[in-house]
């Protein structure tokens, strides 16, 4: 039941891009086209899971017991830059066809900010699922993560998806590109404050 | 180009925000009001500038294959500096503003700067160019941010002028998407002309 | 190249850790500063409070409670730090609990409520923050008004106000539960 309630929050009542204002460059920048979209969205959810967890782990086992924690935001970068290298190299080995896909999208991951972020938020923000509230544990920061990537890819598909139909419009001159595009994502978010009242 | 045309094209011409569309999640994360619009962009300042000077420093000393990851180093640095300070003198402010501190590191306005201009540039004129930047940042934050408390909560600067509340979806999330588009709609009509 | 790498993340390092051990008295002492400002707008004026914590424990969750005393030293109020559910995670509230059992004031000391909805609760002089001031739960029934009670929500934040309430409530019990074991 705890696990539904981080999945639904986390997807639609508290997206990350949405509600939380996070990973919005790369949003804006690469949703011109629904393929590419696509694409990244694979992307950013691969490496957000995985960063998650490293983050997690490399907070919980190296900074925290040596009363390191104020070295937290240097030390997430370096793991997540490291991550994305890693990960780079590793798909190019492993899976050519995926690192097709992904590939250039990798190196952009780094500066998007919604990885840091989820990072940091696992890590330092107190959640009320399931009860009283406390530091996610493993499992809820793993799913999280994950679900918040879902979120991430569900916004950035369904804006691409309408993006593509805006620019066959004939949109006034000074509202062509970036400025129709965010008044179009203000009314998805105003869609999606209707989820709200989903989870108390 | 002059000491001063440095600064001053961050203002309108290069404005970080309306032109160049950088570091667009604090832009609308922080700007629930005009004085957190404002202390975003100042936080966000004082690290450009100063990693701005020290990336022009050392950048001919950094090998080239590893530039970025020490770029990303060195504004980490001056990202944590800036928490602890601020934990330290405005706890308040630190708390408003909440994750969106260690996030500047990824601003993509920070490492932007470091990339096309402080890495070949004099440290004088990176610093320059760091608050004309800077300056240009913190004014949209500041716009927006009062734009948006001017119809979101009936006040300016926690000066309250109307009794109610106001229209509440400008304060929340879609409210930060619609301001900008339409302040970049409005920016496009006179700057561009 | 890896070098100059590890020499950087070395000196920064360094520099962070100089900065640490500089501005850690600093933040400890705001921190402390930040209490002690919230303790006193929660207590009768003219009450000084002590800093110290006092750990307690109710139906498995923890309190911080803070004594405090008047002008000849008698015990008069106690300020509870009180931990619920709120809207967009947890919130705290610290809770001035008169000695007959009435509410001083409350301060919220740290929330993650939406802004310009829940967020309201933190603004100490909103209609909703000083209903509570003098609010006598013997007199008064201390749950919202849609729940039948006599406290009046915030306009569209309902879940914040029942939380920031229930807050209080807990806080109250804590104390009159205090009062019973004592006796």
């Amino acid at each position: 039941m705890e696990y539904i309630l981080i999945i639904i929050s986390a997807i639609f009542v508290n997206n990350v891009l949405l509600a939380q204002f996070l990973g919005i460059c790369p949003f804006l920048g690469v949703s011109n086209k629904l393929s590419t979209a696509t694409g990244m969205s694979g992307a950013v959810c691969f490496v957000i899971t995985l960063a998650t967890v490293v983050t997690y782990l490399v907070n919980r086992y190296l900074l925290v017991p040596f009363g390191l924690e104020f070295l937290q935001t240097i030390a997430f970068i370096l793991v997540i830059a490291a991550l994305v290298q890693v990960v780079e190299i590793a798909l190019k080995k492993i899976s050519p066809s995926l690192y097709q896909a992904l590939g250039i999208f990798l190196p952009l991951i780094t500066t998007n900010c919604a990885v840091l972020g989820v990072a940091i938020t696992v890590v330092t923000k107190e959640f009320t699922f399931g009860g009283q509230a406390h530091l996610l544990n493993l499992g809820e920061a793993t799913v999280y993560a994950l679900a918040t990537s879902i979120g991430y890819g569900l916004a950035m598909i369904l804006f691409a998806g309408i993006r593509e139909h805006l620019a066959m419009n004939d949109v006034p001159k000074s509202f062509r590109g970036l400025p129709i595009a965010l008044i179009t994502v203000s009314i998805m978010a105003m869609a999606f404050l209707g989820f709200s009242g989903i989870v108390k | 180009m002059s000491k001063l045309g440095l600064i001053t094209k961050g203002f309108v011409k290069e404005n970080p925000t309306f032109v160049l569309v950088l570091g667009m999640c604090p832009t609308l994360a922080t700007t629930t009001s005009a004085m957190n619009g404002l202390e975003m962009g100042l936080a966000t300042m004082f690290v450009l500038i100063l990693s701005n000077i020290v990336i022009s420093l050392i950048a001919p000393l950094v090998p080239d294959k590893v530039h970025i990851p020490v770029y990303i180093v060195v504004i980490a640095t001056f990202v944590t500096v800036l928490q602890l300070l601020m934990q330290a003198f405005v706890p308040d402010v630190y708390k408003t503003l909440g994750l969106f501190i260690p996030l500047i590191v990824v601003n993509c306005i920070v490492l932007g700067r470091a990339e096309a201009f402080a890495n070949r540039n004099s440290a004088l004129d990176s610093a320059l160019d760091g608050i004309g930047i800077g300056i240009g940042f913190t004014l949209s934050l500041t716009v927006i941010g009062l734009v948006r408390e001017i119809l979101g909560s009936g006040s300016a600067f926690g000066f309250k002028f109307l009794p109610s509340d106001g229209i509440l979806a400008f304060v929340m999330a879609p409210g930060a998407f619609l301001v900008l588009g339409y302040l970049m709609v409005l920016f496009n009509k006179i700057a561009k002309k | 190249m890896a070098l100059c790498l590890t020499a950087v993340c070395l000196l920064c390092s360094a520099i962070l850790g100089v900065v640490y051990a500089v501005t850690f008295e600093p933040i400890k002492a705001a921190a402390r500063a930040n209490l002690e400002q919230s303790l006193s707008e929660v207590v009768p004026q003219g009450c000084t409070v002590n800093t110290d914590a006092d750990s307690r424990e109710m139906e498995g969750v923890e309190y911080q409670c803070y004594e405090a005393v008047d002008a000849e030293g008698n015990p008069c109020a106690t300020a509870v730090s009180s931990t619920v559910n709120g809207f967009g995670g947890s919130l705290t509230v610290l809770v001035g609990v008169m000695r007959d059992g009435s509410v001083c004031a409350t301060k919220v000391l740290s929330h993650s409520e939406t802004p310009g909805l829940g967020a309201k609760c933190e603004d100490s002089s909103s209609a909703f923050v000083k209903q509570f001031e003098g609010f006598d739960p013997s007199v008064k029934k201390l749950s919202v008004r849609k729940d039948g009670g006599d406290v009046d929500a915030i306009t569209a934040s309902t879940i914040t106000s029942r939380a920031y309430t229930l807050a209080i409530e807990n806080a109250v019990k804590l104390m009159k539960k205090k009062e019973a074991d004592d006796e």
